[in-house]
């Protein structure tokens, strides 16, 4: 369960004040799958980092399941930070470890035993698809298999949450159809995925909730929603 | 708990091979910066050394009247053995002074034919004083002017050599206080540089320090390979460092020998190998740890 409540975010900048969010609330619930869309600008990626701890709200209270994320320091993020997978449309993947590395990784800093790590990534590979390409680097990879690595990696520590931004902004119909298939599937073994896009033909292929953006505020929020912004 | 630390470690070794030339690059600087305090190490035993063996020849003769008793002049000494600022007394009675003049004179016959013709030892017996500070010259020659000595005392060489000792102490002086100057100089720079190296370095992994906390690790898990990275490369530099001023210093020994006698370089290495790399081990693995713990801090932070 992810709660929103009259969140508001303004940043400091060189003319004043200027709010990123203003007065956003909306609730999901576990096992949804979610969209937001709207024109860069519109404020998808500071909900996305408000609601991981990157950034702190101005205003309002941020719940997501047992924690208040308005409330957690800086120090104990990283416990929450395990229930969330994230994705990002620079992937965001450490650029010495291997695919297989990579996802590892996420396990053994959340102290999981190496027998079940050994059993986890493999499996975590196949299902992505990369059963080939586990030791190779990400400078050895496409956009579409790195974007699959972090997939698996997000997925890996069995998430009640996937944050997907801009999943398949660098990639191409191909790999970005691939890449909102993997969401899908993970969505429907039971976890929740909030997917910020403005890639319209995803949006409205998926047929899901979609929750639009303009300016900073929510201007429709639909269970089927379709992308429509002007 | 071990298993963290398993993983910690081999995370950074993982990425100390990985990025090696990174890696080489920063162990060079400290290298150098390691270089540089063996080279102060060094300089600074050089010149205490230098400056022991010149205060070591100085002290000041106090010579008795020929009509003292020996006794006198021992209690003299035993009172002056007292005292805090001595050092060492020494003492020369009439026949060891005669003995002494007689041996400088050797090669020289006219003066040897006219001591051999003397009726009578007119050299004076005398009190050698060594003091534990060349400072302190001045206290003692004023120690001797008072009433239960001063009657048996024909004269004290202080009053000649005065000003030759405490011009020589402001030398003497002033050559310490540089030399710590240069010390402290250059350990400075060699500790920025190396400071500097050492967060560039983890600069370039600023965006790696922000995926590790996106994907949840704890602080710990994100410092901590940093953090032994650093602690790796003070070891190697401090090894590479010992290996490289070996030979340096075994080649400048016969050099050095002929500027400072009382010191030879190599011996004073290799007497003192243990201490040496306990200081490198110590200095590199310090700016390491503490270079990496303030640069990683300041990602982590925000």
């Amino acid at each position: 369960m992810i709660i929103f409540q009259g969140v508001t975010k303004t940043y400091k900048g060189s003319q004043g004040e200027v709010s990123a969010i203003r007065e956003i609330s909306f609730k999901i619930d576990p096992r949804e799958f979610v969209s937001l869309v709207g024109k860069s600008g519109a404020g998808k990626s500071t909900i996305i980092k408000l609601l991981t701890g990157e950034e702190k709200p101005t205003k309002g209270r941020i719940i997501f399941g047992s924690y208040d994320v308005t409330k957690q320091e800086q120090d104990e993020l990283y416990r929450m930070r395990r229930h969330i997978g994230t994705v990002f449309q620079d992937f965001k993947l450490l650029p010495e470890k291997t695919a297989y590395e990579n996802i590892a990784f996420a396990l053994e800093i959340a102290g999981k035993p190496q027998t079940e790590i050994d059993e986890l990534v493999p499996r975590a590979l196949d299902i992505v698809g990369l059963g080939r390409q586990a030791y190779n680097f990400p400078r050895e990879m496409s956009g579409g298999e790195k974007q699959r690595v972090a997939i698996a990696r997000a997925m890996i520590n069995n998430p009640d949450v996937i944050i997907a931004d801009e999943p398949t902004g660098n990639l191409d119909p191909i790999n970005t159809a691939e890449i909102i298939n993997l969401l899908l599937k993970i969505n429907e073994l039971g976890t929740t995925i909030i997917l910020a896009t403005h890639n319209k033909d995803i949006i409205n292929s998926l047929k899901r909730r979609v929750i639009s953006l303009e300016n900073g505020e929510i201007i429709r929020d639909e269970e089927k929603g379709k992308y429509i912004l002007f | 708990m071990f298993t963290s630390l398993f993983r910690i470690a081999k995370y950074a070794l993982q990425h100390f091979v990985r990025n090696i030339w990174l890696s080489t690059a920063t162990i060079v600087i400290m290298v150098l910066a390691l270089f540089v305090l063996a080279g102060l190490i060094i300089f600074n035993v050089s010149t205490k050394t230098v400056i022991t063996s010149i205060q070591d020849k100085i002290d000041i003769s106090v010579f008795f009247k020929a009509d003292t008793a020996e006794d006198e002049v021992l209690r003299i000494k035993s009172t002056l053995e007292t005292l805090p600022e001595v050092r060492q007394v020494d003492y020369i009675s009439k026949e060891q002074a005669l003995e002494i003049f007689r041996q400088r004179h050797e090669d020289d016959e006219t003066i040897s034919q006219a001591v051999e013709q003397l009726q009578e030892n007119p050299l004076l017996a005398s009190l050698n004083v060594k003091a534990q500070d060349t400072e302190e010259y001045g206290d003692i020659a004023a120690y001797l002017e008072n009433d239960t000595i001063a009657p048996f005392v024909e004269k004290v060489s202080y009053s000649q050599n005065q000003t030759v000792i405490e011009r020589l102490n402001r030398i003497l002086n002033t050559a310490e206080q540089a030399g710590y100057a240069l010390i402290i100089f250059m350990s400075l720079v060699a500790v920025l540089i190396t400071f500097n190296t050492v967060r560039l370095a983890i600069y370039s992994h600023k965006d790696n320090i922000n995926i590790m906390r996106l994907v949840g690790g704890s602080n710990i898990f994100i410092r901590g390979p940093f953090l032994v990275e650093g602690v790796m490369y003070g070891i190697l530099a401090a090894i590479i460092s010992l290996a490289l001023i070996a030979p340096v210093l075994y080649l400048i020994a016969p050099y050095s020998n002929v500027l400072v006698p009382e010191l030879n370089v190599w011996e004073y290495f290799t007497g003192n190998l243990p201490r040496l790399f306990l200081y490198q081990l110590a200095f590199g693995i310090g700016l390491g740890l503490i270079s990496s713990f303030i640069a990683v801090r300041k990602y982590l932070r925000n």
